[in-house]
């Protein structure tokens, strides 16, 4: 074993180990300046190794709780209804775009992926969702633009099932007089488990982490904010939290701890998507090998 | 056609999934017109009068025009070649970590970026920027006697900052994927190299390289597609919409936003938006047909 290429792993290594840090530092930043006393804060700035603990940046939120918990209840819901729905619609549409005797496919799959070519922008989107539909300040301006189906999605979806489906499966189903939702339901839904479960998760997070459809189509309900729009709007204005007339906090005569309250709410908005990750983590790459390396 | 009735209950299953893309994709092509007209509120798309191309004259009249054209392509420029430079690389050293376990944690490592959002991302970015109570200023430039810098004033910056922050949060994806396509590479060509007397480093330009080809060609042909269109959170969040950073920050997304949600000047706005739809589409047509040119089997359609 040449010496060069020893060097070359030690090397690799050590790169690698550099890069872990930088991608999970920022994090430990978060979190650390969320549970850094106030006072610290304003002397020493955010930092990885706090001078002095507190925890009320946290007691602070949990007095605005009723806000921040009605934006994690959006959240919740919009993911939920929004990936389920997706995952459906990909899954009726790369279906059958992947039996090759569908008459009309490729036009079919043509209309589909052209969309990635070429779209009309964001203004005429907004003033057809908008003036149109009327989708501004609802839930549905939260769920129904852009996300609900995409052709990337239904690319690795079809990719999927013309690679992984047997045509003589299918056959044999036909002759023996199944119809194609039967089709469907009992045999190619049971054996697509890894694709469903990796468009599940690229459009769950893609709706999770969503701010756009809140920041252009609700202006007025802000009640229906989720938690990256919540994020949104205090990033500039630590008072959209306020809520005087339940604010006991402030009433106690503490200081409003806005610097420490900032990190807290982020790693509020940030920690279920770490709790999960682990758990999907062998999903989410294969799910990136999958679209990338096949698509 | 008695194969399109054999096949009913599939179109059927389609229906609704095509109806979706044909309202959210299709139906707003209509508004495009709305870049030649002077848009009312009052009187909508349709009937807001002609003004043939005076929103774009008066787009390109602007110093705007010239910053958001400049910085989106730039800035994409920038991304997709220091992207995929550092991505390849991040790949090749992925491939040299023998041990699985190690080599996974890596790997899950390196995706934590994607996962976060735009919005929680500007919040790390002010964690390290703030003037006041930023890492930065307070834990690095003091000790080291160094004045403080005020990140949110000086568009001098932001260039770095965007470019190291785009990549920070990309590079994990475009790394896995490049290292997916080496892992796929047939290992007896590494064996014949060896056997050739290479050593590692000519191993990787002579075998690794040549091989990610395809994934690199298909991955940047992707990207230059999408060369007019920039990712909205980058510019707007992390910058946290200040303006006095437009100089650096502003992109073609970001002005048809402000144009439109924050100004109320829909005019220029439209104009920029169609502009970068128009000039997206010929972008990644023309950069298909360059592929199909050189490399046949890599082009997209």
């Amino acid at each position: 074993m040449d010496s060069s290429s020893k060097f070359f792993r030690l090397l690799s290594h050590a790169i690698l180990l550099a890069l872990t840090l930088c991608c999970v530092m920022p994090l430990v930043l978060l979190i650390m300046s969320s549970i850094t006393s106030e006072r610290s804060l304003v002397a020493y700035g955010y930092s990885l190794f706090p001078k002095e603990f507190s925890l009320d940046a946290y007691r602070y939120l949990w007095t605005s709780r009723d806000k921040i918990l009605r934006a994690y209840g959006m959240t919740i819901f919009v993911t939920t209804v929004g990936t389920l729905i997706n995952v459906a619609l990909t899954t009726l549409i790369a279906y059958p775009l992947s039996r090759k005797t569908l008459p009309g496919r490729n036009a079919i799959a043509f209309f589909i992926f052209f969309t990635m070519l070429f779209n009309g922008g964001m203004i005429p989107s907004y003033l057809m969702w908008t003036q149109y539909f009327h989708i501004k300040d609802t839930v549905f301006g939260l769920i129904v633009p852009t996300l609900l189906l995409n052709a990337f999605q239904v690319i690795i979806m079809r990719t999927y099932f013309s690679t992984n489906l047997p045509v003589e499966i299918i056959e044999a189903a036909k002759i023996d007089g199944a119809g194609e939702f039967n089709i469907l339901a009992k045999i190619v839904l049971p054996l697509s488990t890894p694709i469903i479960t990796t468009v599940a998760l690229l459009s769950g997070l893609a709706y999770w982490n969503d701010w756009l459809n809140g920041l252009y189509y609700l202006i007025e309900r802000t009640d229906l904010f989720t938690i990256q729009n919540l994020l949104n709007r205090i990033i500039a204005n630590a008072d959209f939290l306020n809520n005087n007339q339940n604010n006991q906090f402030l009433s106690m005569g503490f200081t409003v701890p806005s610097i420490g309250v900032r990190m807290a709410i982020a790693v509020i908005a940030l920690i279920p998507i770490l709790v999960v990750y682990p758990i999907f983590q062998r999903g989410f790459v294969k799910g990136i090998v999958v679209g990338g390396v096949k698509g | 056609m008695r194969e399109v009735r054999r096949h009913l209950p599939l179109y059927a299953m389609m229906l609704p999934g095509l109806l979706y893309i044909l309202i959210n994709n299709y139906l707003p092509l209509i508004g495009l017109q709305i870049a030649f007209k002077k848009f009312n509120y009052a009187l909508g798309v349709f009937s807001s009068h002609w003004v043939g191309l005076k929103n774009f004259t008066f787009l390109i009249k602007t110093s705007d025009a010239w910053v958001i054209f400049r910085n989106t392509l730039g800035y994409n420029a920038l991304f997709i070649v220091l992207g995929t430079i550092f991505s390849i690389a991040i790949a090749i050293f992925l491939n040299e970590i023998r041990q699985r376990a190690i080599r996974q944690v890596y790997q899950t490592a390196i995706l934590v970026p994607f996962l976060i959002s735009y919005v929680v991302v500007s919040y790390i970015a002010f964690a390290f920027l703030s003037p006041t109570n930023g890492t930065i200023n307070n834990s690095i430039l003091r000790p080291l006697g160094l004045p403080a810098v005020s990140w949110y004033t000086e568009p001098a910056y932001w260039p770095y900052i965007l470019v190291i922050v785009n990549i920070w949060k990309t590079f994990g994806y475009s790394s896995i994927i490049y290292f997916a396509t080496i892992v796929g590479i047939d290992k007896t060509l590494y064996e014949a190299a060896y056997v050739d007397g290479a050593n590692t480093r000519e191993q990787i330009r002579y075998v690794t390289l040549p091989m990610l080809k395809p994934a690199v060609i298909t991955l940047t042909l992707l990207s230059i597609g999408r060369i007019f269109y920039s990712d909205f959170g980058l510019f707007y969040q992390v910058p946290m919409n200040t303006g006095l950073l437009y100089q650096a920050t502003n992109t073609i997304d970001t002005y048809v936003y402000r144009g439109l949600l924050e100004l109320n000047d829909i005019g220029r706005s439209s104009a920029a938006g169609f502009m970068q739809s128009v000039l997206g589409f010929l972008m990644v047509f023309s950069a298909n047909e360059i592929v199909k040119k050189i490399e046949k089997d890599n082009a997209l359609f």
